[in-house]
């Protein structure tokens, strides 16, 4: 399951896309949205994305993981349109087999979509907004 | 006459004050040529941007070509 979302995230059916058999480890990443930025105050945030292209970063993303790491497989949807304060923005599933390939495709997927999948962020301050980039690190 | 498809997101969309465009391209244009040519920078400088066409990354270098949708991809913020 890889997909955007305007509608609040379905957690359970976005782990339940990666469970299996042979799949004895399961990590859920929640992404959820700060209420502060450098001591402003942030009352409400919004995500675009360009949707066919996001979606076929995501795709990549969890290909990339079911060849590098044997027997695992990765779901992901992204919220867009507007997400209150405190609401996750991003749930990532990986299964594997046994909990270390877990841990590192859990971390891959989350580092590489933070990275290269095209969705921009803005805060919305109760003075004003800005656009929000992810870390180049 | 050649023309893309010109796809702007986030901060550039602002910017812009659009979020589509169709353009005609000059002969042996690239996408980094193109976005200086549509975006040029203002009081705040130039926005970096990454490529795409047709929704894959590209290098600046690259040209376009006829019926391609081309994007300039600001600091992305997902996650």
């Amino acid at each position: 399951m890889i997909g955007l979302s305007t509608d609040p995230l379905d957690v359970d059916a976005i782990t339940d896309a990666v469970r299996g058999p042979g799949r004895g480890a399961i990590l859920v990443f929640h992404g959820t949205t700060r209420d502060t930025f450098e001591g402003r105050g942030v009352v409400r945030l919004e995500y675009e994305a360009y949707a066919g292209m996001a979606t076929a970063e995501m795709t990549r993303i969890r290909d990339t993981i079911r060849q590098r790491w044997p027997g695992s497989d990765a779901a992901m949807v992204h919220r867009l349109g507007l997400v209150p304060v405190g609401e996750a923005s991003i749930v990532i599933a990986v299964a594997s087999p046994h909990r270390a390939a877990c841990y590192e495709a859990s971390r891959f997927a989350i580092d590489t979509l933070k990275e290269r999948v095209p969705i921009w962020k803005k805060e919305i301050y109760a003075d004003g907004s800005a656009w929000k980039a992810n870390a180049t690190t | 006459m050649a023309s893309v498809t010109v796809l702007y997101f986030g901060p550039l969309a602002e910017r812009m004050g659009a979020r589509r465009a169709t353009v005609t391209l000059q002969p042996g244009e690239t996408l980094a040529a193109l976005y200086a040519r549509l975006c040029p920078p203002g009081r705040e400088g130039s926005l970096p941007v990454a490529f795409a066409r047709n929704e894959h990354y590209a290098e600046g270098t690259e040209q376009p070509v006829d019926g391609d949708e081309v994007a300039f991809l600001p600091p992305v913020g997902g996650g």
